[in-house]
């Protein structure tokens, strides 16, 4: 059985059919939930897609960014350039969307990544701020005003199959080379450099995976929203996408996928309280912190878990029949 | 010489824009200096302070001094508060943790102002008549001089309470290391509070004071303002508290330095561009020292 999962072919096919299933499923939910329900459900795909990539630029390379809010609207304006003013079709501006983010990604990548830390993490705000601004000055985007006229094409099934596409990209990247020595440079650059591992190799593939995938989410955004302006892509923005980070826990996938259903739906559960929703909101952030420092499932091995928990649970039947 | 006025005109212009990122920036370094943190609710501890001072400058028995001095006792307590409330509590755990708890913070102090005065822009009551001194060729108004005035005393009296009280001293040390400092006797909590409540003073001061010189004061208004701050701090080296000063005087000029070349539309990156071209060249800032790594 393990020697068959090692096939790439077996493991190819069984993603295939992962992919259909997921097509299928969604699709019948899609039929069955209300629309508000369902919308809710869009965006968190969305943000998972975009906290995923954050989460392997902070969470397992252990570069704090503040920026990804950035990447978020180039992809959402390459796109939505793309299928309005040059007519590609949607899934084609999603991938422009995604492709023209990780190319600024890289290009933002090789001069920045040379700081650390908070230095780091204050270039990338300021270059957020500066992609905000710019988006706002340009003829092509429609400046301040916003861009309009994106056709609402993004569908429930297609943002979930790419969200689980992503997901199992990401979990097969952190069990590859690759991904061991993106860990290695968060838990130690110097002593990682020192083994060998090329730090700024890494650090880079990491921000342009990251990047793709904040463009691929801003581009389902723009396709959702169907009218995007510079504001929707501000400081609070990249803040949001940290906060799903850190959250779930930092460099933990199951985590990203839970911060992201939690804080996605938060606001809308909190709808109720009207005016006080973002005071709990804000609220809701600190005590989470308080009580969960690394956050909902960080620290928390999910599949060490799942086995001991099976395990316990096969003992005791051992036990029973003994 | 016009261009030479137009530049001394600017010069002052920046210099009071620059004296209130830099009384925010003091609050951003000196925190990260003692326990490393970024502690993103200052922008909305300004936001608080100019606030406190419009509703005290609103009663008619007050003047300015007492505005500025009430708000800024206001926004000491807050700061306090939130230090006690939010922080303490994950003080030992990761840095990042701490940075989203003070987001949820921001995020709470701005909501609650939105709910308590209403999302719209205030104006600020005339504290006192704004009067224009032509010094030479260029013009220099009241509110400029209280603004410059103001944040250099606040300046001066931060340096000679750092250098020359054992409350500095103690600061100090614990910028250093701080757990020989606390086997030395220094109380560790008292510090943070100290740095916490001065931090957040100068803020609030900083609040009040673009409160009266932009005319304007709204929920939202600390964000960004917070956020040049911030690249203030790190522009002169976070951590360092002549660098606060320079990086905050730094960042008001080349803002004012964009609107004087015609590209007021890019004003609010400039403040960025300059940053990220600073740390490419210096990675740790203009006054920050190199930190020696080791594995």
């Amino acid at each position: 059985m393990k020697k068959l999962l090692d096939n790439w072919l077996v493991q190819f096919l069984l993603f295939l059919c992962v992919l259909g299933l997921t097509a299928f499923i969604t699709d019948a939910i899609g039929d069955v939930l209300p629309p508000y329900l369902l919308m809710i459900g869009l965006f968190i795909g969305i943000n998972l897609i975009m906290a995923l990539g954050l989460n392997l630029i902070t969470g397992v390379t252990g570069q704090l960014s503040l920026g990804h809010a950035a990447f978020m609207s180039i992809g959402a304006y390459a796109s939505a350039i793309a299928t309005v003013n040059y007519h590609v079709p949607f899934l084609g501006g999603v991938l422009i969307g995604g492709l023209v983010a990780c190319l600024f990604g890289i290009v933002i990548g090789f001069p920045t990544l040379r700081l650390t830390g908070d230095y780091l993490a204050i270039a990338t705000l300021g270059f957020a701020e500066i992609v905000r601004v710019q988006f706002t000055n340009m003829k092509i985007t429609n400046g301040a005003i916003g861009f309009l006229g994106i056709q609402g094409s993004t569908t429930f099934p297609i943002v979930m199959t790419i969200a689980v596409i992503t997901i199992i990209l990401m979990v097969w990247l952190e069990n590859s080379r690759n991904g061991r020595a993106m860990l290695a440079i968060r838990e130690d650059e110097i002593a990682s450099s020192a083994v060998g591992i090329n730090t700024t190799l890494y650090k880079i593939q990491a921000f342009a995976i990251g990047a793709f995938c904040a463009g691929v989410g801003g581009a389902l955004f723009a396709h959702t929203t169907t009218f995007i302006q510079p504001t929707d892509f501000g400081f609070m923005k990249s803040v949001d996408i940290l906060s799903i980070v850190v959250l779930g826990g930092l460099g933990s996938i199951p985590g990203t996928v839970i911060g992201a259903i939690v804080l996605t739906a938060a606001p809308e559960i909190l709808r109720p309280l009207a005016n006080y929703r973002m005071m709990v909101y804000g609220v809701l952030l600190v005590i989470i912190m308080i009580f969960r420092p690394y956050g909902l499932l960080g620290g928390v091995n999910l599949r060490k878990a799942v086995r001991r928990a099976f395990m316990l649970t096969k003992k005791k039947q051992a036990g029973r029949e003994e | 010489m016009p261009i030479l006025n137009n530049l001394m005109q600017q010069l002052v212009n920046g210099l009071a824009l620059g004296g209130i990122y830099a009384l925010i920036a003091l609050g951003y370094t000196m925190v990260y200096g003692i326990i490393g943190m970024i502690n993103f609710a200052y922008g909305e501890i300004f936001m608080f302070g100019a606030y406190a001072g419009l509703v005290l400058a609103l009663t008619n028995y007050v003047n300015v001094y007492t505005a500025l001095l009430g708000a800024t006792l206001i926004t000491m307590i807050l700061g306090v508060v939130i230090e006690r409330v939010a922080y303490k509590p994950i003080r030992r755990s990761s840095r990042l943790s701490a940075l989203i708890s003070a987001i949820g913070v921001s995020i709470f102090l701005s909501s609650f102002m939105v709910r308590v005065k209403g999302p719209n822009t205030r104006g600020f009551p005339t504290l006192f008549e704004n009067r224009i001194f032509e010094i030479g060729n260029f013009q220099i108004t009241i509110y400029q001089i209280v603004i410059i005035g103001v944040a250099g005393l606040m300046m001066l009296g931060l340096h000679l309470f750092v250098t020359y009280t054992k409350m500095g001293r103690a600061m100090r040390a614990c910028a250093q290391d701080k757990d020989a400092a606390s086997l030395m006797g220094v109380n560790i909590d008292r510090v943070i509070s100290v740095t916490f409540a001065i931090g957040s003073g100068l803020a609030g001061t900083a609040g009040v004071l673009a409160g009266i010189y932009f005319n304007a004061v709204q929920p939202y208004m600390g964000l960004l303002a917070g956020l040049k701050a911030f690249a203030a701090a790190v522009l002169g080296g976070i951590g360092s508290i002549p660098g606060a000063m320079i990086g905050g005087i730094v960042i008001g000029l080349t803002e004012i330095l964009g609107i004087t070349v015609n590209l007021s539309e890019y004003k609010d990156a400039f403040a960025f561009a300059i940053l990220i071209l600073v740390l490419l060249f210096k990675p740790s800032g203009i006054m920050g020292r190199k930190a020696n790594k080791k594995v």
